[in-house]
């Protein structure tokens, strides 16, 4: 483990139901990196980055995360994000009843630095929509209720840009987008580099929205195990291959233990 | 509108109360007689026919069996009845005497001292006078009568159309609890809208001085006349607090035609009420009455406010949200008659549970025979916070008539985790995930209320999650 890494998972196994989805699995990202976390469906991603934020469905079975400093793994997930760390979910949710206005005023509730009056609030939050092309009237509609796949991505986006958190995980935040929609998020990404310098953690199939961004680090999980890590060369390779090396490869690991 | 509440020392306590003489009632704590129920009626200088009325209530009161079918009353103690009827002046708690987790809750819903004492039952020196007045002076100045009903049974004008509505809606043969309502019934609010008179403020009974206390066996007649409209909103979001711990009010409401009417009520009692409240309408051809309700608190209720739509075309609807949490046994309902051609109904329901608390929630559609061409939806959605809570839905249909629409639907849910787990990673502790959650199920509810209501119905949810967790 590097001892300047602002996250460091170290041989993480997580389990749900008794069945075991993260093997061993280590990641270190230092404060300002851009990491890059790829795979084929059903790897893992998504899980290993619910067991970051805390997710109680899984259990952590073995290994540690370290999180500015301080062994999070046992923390729960409200502290985890307000010790700094995010999550742009794959699949958000969706609260009936509760606006979305309110629901992001919840989110700042008692955060130094971040808790604001309730113009100022109303201002920043237009601020923030308008950058990301979305309509102010959704900061009246109920949180993710009727909202598009783009939407709520948006929302996510939103989110990201409001609690300027230390590091993010985007889980598929461009999946299923159309162009529009994929250059706003992408603008989104280059806003919260720029305003707070924070890590980002990609979670992504779409090789295309990295193109513009510095990738100082890509990682490949498969069957739940991090098969490969490089620099950022290994996009295009990717791109060009596909997972199909690394699967068969782990495939044969499998078979010859 | 602003709440502007005053401490008023030395109101005329005269135009409210109706001065027992205590001693009167020391020897009487057996059964609930006639000789009790004529005092009632003499101390407040009514009419015969009210006399009349409250005996043969009583007589109705003496033979009807108590209900078995909903939640156990075995808390009350039937046999000493007049212990809950004896006048509120006797049964007035000092403040020590009010228990801790009302005075808790006043504080935590910052309500203020003055009213504090006032919803304790504890006393009555306080009033929001001017906040009354006010509204009493405009409605005045539009030819509506908003006043007490004791005091209106003494102008001949009203006295003759209370005689003439008065317990027609809810008859005291219904039940046992409207048959002694009939017979003991005090305070409570009388509203007249004339003919194509539209308010477009709300009146709230909040407002209006009720020396009867809390208000046991009040009785509140409305009457909106053709092509008139009224908002009227009763209770608040603090808990009332009764030594006597048994309500059994009634609510009539007739609807003219084309006129409309909404009905709100939030009612929050203190957990050791038995609720037994009875509310009807009565609408006319066009005519629309419209239920608004929160309830909240009681130890055992059972509230089925009711629609009879007996004009063509006529309409109602309702908008209730229920929220029991431990040891509470809260049923309650709707019930609706289609007892004219093209009639329609939507019933809107929420219902909680929390801590073991158990809510049913009874939905009856009637369409009698003259119901043709008429619709009723029913939509229940019940949320469970724990596996030791309950909640269930009883729908009933009595379809009569040809060419009938008739919808229903329940569920029942859970908050899902994945949810929390949604709330939690943006920094919201699970409590406050909860709340929001159960607040933004409960919204179909409060966005119905005006503001400073909806606001303390959230406020009143918030406190009623606290310790939801483990
Ligand atoms: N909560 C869960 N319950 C059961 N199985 C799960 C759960 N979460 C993930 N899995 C399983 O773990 C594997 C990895 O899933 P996921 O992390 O979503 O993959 P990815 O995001 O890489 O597509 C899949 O087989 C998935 O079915
Ligand atoms: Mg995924």
């Amino acid at each position: 483990m590097s001892t300047d890494a602002l996250l460091s998972v170290a041989n993480l196994t997580a389990s749900v139901d008794e069945k075991t989805i993260l093997h061993n699995v280590n990641l270190n990202v230092r404060a300002g990196e851009t990491h890059v976390l790829m795979g084929p469906n059903g790897a893992g991603k998504s899980t290993m980055g619910h067991v970051i934020m805390g997710d109680p469905v899984y259990t952590v079975n073995e290994g540690t995360i370290t999180f500015d400093g301080a062994d999070i793994t046992e923390l729960s997930c409200d502290k985890r994000s307000r010790a700094g760390l995010f999550l742009s979910f794959q699949a958000p949710v969706e609260i009936p009843g509760v606006p979305l206005s309110s629901f992001l005023r919840a989110t700042i509730a008692g955060r130094p630095g971040l808790e604001m009056k309730g113009k100022e609030f109303r201002r920043r939050v237009k601020e923030l929509a308008a950058q990301l092309d979305m309509d102010t009237a959704y900061l009246n509609r109920e949180l993710g209720v009727g909202f598009s796949g783009g939407e709520k991505k948006k929302v996510e986006m939103l989110q990201l840009l409001l609690l300027q958190p230390k590091l993010a995980i985007l889980d598929e935040t461009d999946s299923g987008l159309d162009v529009d929609a994929l250059s706003v998020v992408s603008r989104g990404m280059d806003a919260y580099r720029a305003s707070c310098d924070g890590s980002l953690v990609i979670i992504t199939h779409n090789t295309r929205i990295l193109e513009h961004l510095t990738v100082d680090r890509v990682h490949v999980m498969v069957g739940g195990r991090i098969v490969r890590e490089d620099d950022a060369s290994l996009i295009p390779w990717i791109d060009e291959h596909g997972f199909e090396s690394f699967e068969r490869e782990a495939a044969g690991t499998a078979d010859e233990r | 509108m602003a709440k502007q509440r005053t401490e008023v020392a030395d109101i005329d306590r005269s135009l409210y109360d109706f001065r027992y003489d205590e001693e009167g009632f020391e020897r009487l704590d057996a059964g609930l007689t006639p000789e009790i129920v004529t005092e009632i009626s003499q101390r407040k200088d009514e009419p015969q026919w009210m006399l009349d009325f409250r005996l043969k209530s009583l007589e109705i009161y003496n033979r009807m069996p108590n209900p078995t079918w909903g939640p156990s009353i075995a808390g009350l103690d039937m046999d000493h009845i007049v212990t809950y009827v004896k006048p509120n002046t006797d049964q007035k708690a000092d403040w020590d005497s009010v228990p801790d987790d009302i005075k808790n809750t006043f504080e935590r819903l910052g309500i203020p001292e003055a009213e504090r004492s006032y919803l304790a039952g504890v006393g009555a020196q306080y009033d929001s006078e001017l906040v009354y007045h006010n509204m009493q002076d405009t409605a005045s100045k539009m030819g509506i009568v908003y006043s007490g009903i004791e005091e209106a049974l003494h102008e001949p004008k009203w006295e003759a159309i209370i005689r003439e509505k008065f317990m027609t809606l809810i008859p005291p043969t219904d039940h046992k609890f409207a048959a002694l309502h009939g017979a003991v019934w005090s305070g409570g609010s009388f509203v007249y809208v004339p003919k194509g008179v539209k308010l477009d403020f709300p009146l709230q009974s909040y407002f209006r001085l009720n020396a009867a206390g809390a208000g046991q066996f009040e009785h509140t007649l409305i009457i909106v006349e053709d092509d008139a409209d009224l908002h009227f909103i009763e209770g608040c979001s603090a808990p009332k607090y009764n030594v006597a711990n048994l309500h059994a009010g009634a609510v009539e409401l007739f609807v003219g035609k084309r006129a409309h009417l909404r009905y709100s009520t939030i009612e929050n009692w203190s957990k050791n009420m038995y609720n037994l409240n009875t509310k009807r309408a009565r609408c006319d051809e066009e005519g629309e009455i419209e239920w608004i309700s929160g309830s909240f608190g009681s130890h055992v209720g059972y509230l089925y406010p009711m629609s009879v739509l007996a004009g063509r075309k006529s309409k109602s609807s309702f908008t209730g949200i229920t929220f029991a949490g431990a040891g509470q046994n809260l049923d309650t309902g709707c019930k609706v008659v289609l007892g004219a051609p093209e009639t329609t109904a939507t019933v809107e329901t929420k219902g909680i549970s929390k801590g073991g608390g158990i809510q049913t929630f009874r939905s009856s559609i009637v369409a009698t025979p003259a119901a043709e061409g008429s619709a009723a939806t029913v939509s229940c959605q019940s949320l469970m916070l724990d596996d030791e809570s309950r909640s269930d839905t009883i729908p009933s249909m009595d379809i009569r008539a040809k060419n009938v629409d008739i919808g229903h639907e329940a569920t029942i849910g859970r908050i899902g985790d994945d949810k929390i787990f949604y709330l939690m990673s943006r920094g919201i502790s699970e409590e406050e995930a909860r709340t929001m959650i159960v607040n933004g199920f409960a919204n179909p509810v409060s966005k119905e209320l005006p503001l400073e209501y909806a606001v303390e119905m959230n406020n009143l949810i918030k406190l009623e999650m606290e310790g939801a967790i483990g």
